[in-house]
């Protein structure tokens, strides 16, 4: 056995060293592509505002569960960026980005970030290096899953949520990734127009929402006791925090630091702002009141939906997706949420899967070439086949994500619960999963009747209240 | 001496008035905590992406007064005068008697313990 061990640590030194021996000699031997400082330079800018993104989701997510549930939702998306980072270096990427295998998958090439050094890969970044374009990417593949979570919030016990999001990641997002922007995918190859990821990380990630929302059922509490959002500050805060971040994250997606990535810059922040405006409008209209929290949910319709379109539509066209986003994200969270009565908890789907469906749609109407040569044209410049592989890439988005979520939690549903019981979540998740509180204090109608109970009993635990001091003592 | 206690359940934004108004009259020591409660009014609404809620339990305060030398009725019309807009959600006054005090520190019981050591009148002691 102690032999055995050896032998593999002696190949992987090995293989470490033979590898980093290749790096060498192909910087050295070969002078083209050559590296161009400023691109590098935006593109690892854009990774780290890309990063943020998902500290930002945590507290955009944070602030609209109860008191209760704050930690264990901010949990959800903070240790993505440990584990799917680790997926990321270890297969995710050679699996989406990696040599192609029959246009479905990257081969296993990559594994452990293999030959993906300093050296660009001319197929994907051709001026910066192949790991800049690696690490941009990890945080796309970090936050699409992040973005699952507030569908299921307040009731998924945390191993499930793991195992959820782990197999989620290899075999429904990477495989995507690798069909929609990976080297000789077979909806690259189509031509599907997708910038920053519309079917990759916004439609992905709605469905799969969707699905999980209804396959795990209501909140216990749901159309029956009043949930209310704790901490509408912090909301606002997260979703800046997201819509800074988006910047990035469409810019990035030029790949370089030039005139296409100030051009998705300004598409991106013209979205965000009309959906803004138009959200905050029809709700006003519809309720009576301009609402903040309608306005940070605008601002977030708007930027899901220009991410497709973001380097291949003009600015007036952008404004317009935008727009019409606030619109219709506002009305399928309002009136199809509860016309069909899912608990999708924190609108994954009405905003995400909404916009993401809306915006990959309206990329085949306005694509022009004369904005990205190396886009297309849409239907409004003379091209109307380009809106049916536009329709082709919802389709198999939209049924990926919904097979693929479906399978994973049928798998994951015979080997562990999947949801809190009905305690636990009365207690709330902070307490229950992660033995902590978000606060001290937690008040009637944003906490729970058990606030400072983890113990079974909450009668006796009542009477021995142990201020300031976590866990009680036994 | 008789102790009563008082506790004033009323609109969170009269703590201040009240305080000062209490404070005129004698009563220097209370506690105040943050509570929610229904009485006959209906609560409101709140509108959260589209969705209306009905918040049936709202915001008050709850302000406990224990007093011996000043009379209960002062308390009680200085409370009226302050609180009282003749709207819903007023709030009401609850009126106990007290078996016993006793002051922590000193060990000190019935109405010495709710004295100010200042204040007490020799022909107590």
């Amino acid at each position: 056995m102690k032999q055995l061990i050896i032998r593999i640590g002696t190949y992987i030194l090995f293989m470490m060293f033979t590898t980093t021996t290749a790096f060498a000699e192909a910087s050295v031997s070969n002078e083209f592509p050559k590296i161009d400082t400023g691109d590098t330079a935006f593109l690892l800018t854009c990774a780290a505002l890309v990063m943020l993104m998902t500290p930002g989701l945590a507290l955009f997510y944070g602030g609209m569960v109860r008191a209760k549930n704050v930690l264990s939702i901010i949990m959800q998306s903070f240790f993505l960026i440990g584990l799917i980072s680790v997926q990321w270096i270890l297969f995710g990427y050679t699996l989406a980005f990696g040599p192609d295998i029959n246009h479905l998958i990257g081969s296993f090439s990559w594994l452990g970030l293999a030959t993906v050094g300093q050296v660009p890969n001319t197929d994907y970044a051709a001026t910066v290096p192949h790991m800049a374009f690696m690490i941009f990417q990890a945080m796309f593949a970090i936050i699409t899953p992040a973005v699952i979570s507030g569908a299921f919030a307040e009731r998924m016990k945390f191993p499930a949520f793991i195992l959820f999001t782990l197999l989620w990641a290899t075999f429904v997002y990477d495989p995507f990734a690798h069909w929609v922007w990976g080297t000789g995918g077979w909806l690259r190859e189509m031509g599907l127009l997708d910038f920053a990821g519309g079917t990759v990380i916004e439609i992905l990630s709605g469905i799969s929402g969707l699905i999980i929302a209804i396959f795990i059922g209501k909140r216990k509490d749901y159309n029956t006791e009043v949930i209310l959002p704790h901490h509408l500050p912090m909301t606002v805060l997260g979703a800046s925090l997201l819509w800074f971040g988006w910047l990035g994250f469409n810019a990035g997606s030029a790949f370089g630091a030039n005139g296409l990535a100030v051009h998705a810059f300004v598409t991106t922040h013209a979205a965000g702002a009309a959906a803004t405006l138009t959200w905050v409008m029809t709700e006003w209209l519809y309720h009576g009141k301009p609402t903040v929290l309608g306005a940070v949910s605008g601002g977030i319709a708007g930027l899901v939906s220009i991410t497709p379109a973001a380097g291949f539509v003009d600015v007036l066209p952008a404004a317009f997706i935008g727009g019409i986003s606030g619109v219709l994200c506002f009305l399928s969270v309002s009136r199809l949420k509860a016309k069909f009565s899912y608990d999708d908890s924190l609108d994954v789907f009405g905003v995400h899967g909404i916009g993401g469906i809306w915006g990959t749609f309206a990329t085949g109407l306005f694509a022009s070439k004369a904005i990205n040569p190396a886009g297309a044209d849409g239907f409004f410049f003379g091209n109307p086949h380009q809106l049916t592989i536009q329709l082709i890439g919802i389709g198999a988005s939209v049924l990926f994500a919904a097979a693929g979520t479906y399978m994973i939690l049928k798998i994951i549903s015979a080997l562990a619960p999947i949801r809190v019981d009905a305690d636990q979540e009365s207690v709330g998740l902070d307490l229950t999963e992660h033995g902590e509180r978000g606060y001290i204090y937690q008040d009637l109608t944003a906490g729970s009747p058990l606030a400072f109970s983890g113990n079974e009993d909450p009668a006796r635990e009542m009477t021995n209240l142990n201020w300031g001091i976590w866990p009680p003592k036994p | 001496m008789k102790m009563t206690k008082i506790d004033i359940v009323t609109r969170p934004g009269k703590l201040e008035e009240l305080k000062e108004a209490l404070n005129t009259i004698g009563v220097t020591g209370m506690t105040v905590s943050q509570v929610f409660g229904c009485g006959l009014q209906k609560g409101h609404t709140e509108i959260y992406r589209g969705k209306e809620y009905n918040i049936n339990l709202l915001a008050g305060i709850k302000i406990e007064i224990v007093v011996c030398e000043v009379p209960v009725e002062k308390v009680i019309a200085t409370v009226k005068r302050v609180c009282s807009t003749g709207k819903i959600g007023d709030g009401k006054i609850f009126i106990y008697p007290i078996e016993n005090a006793i002051r922590i520190r000193t060990g000190e019981e019935g109405a010495i313990a709710i004295l100010d050591p200042k204040d007490i009148r020799k022909d107590l002691v």
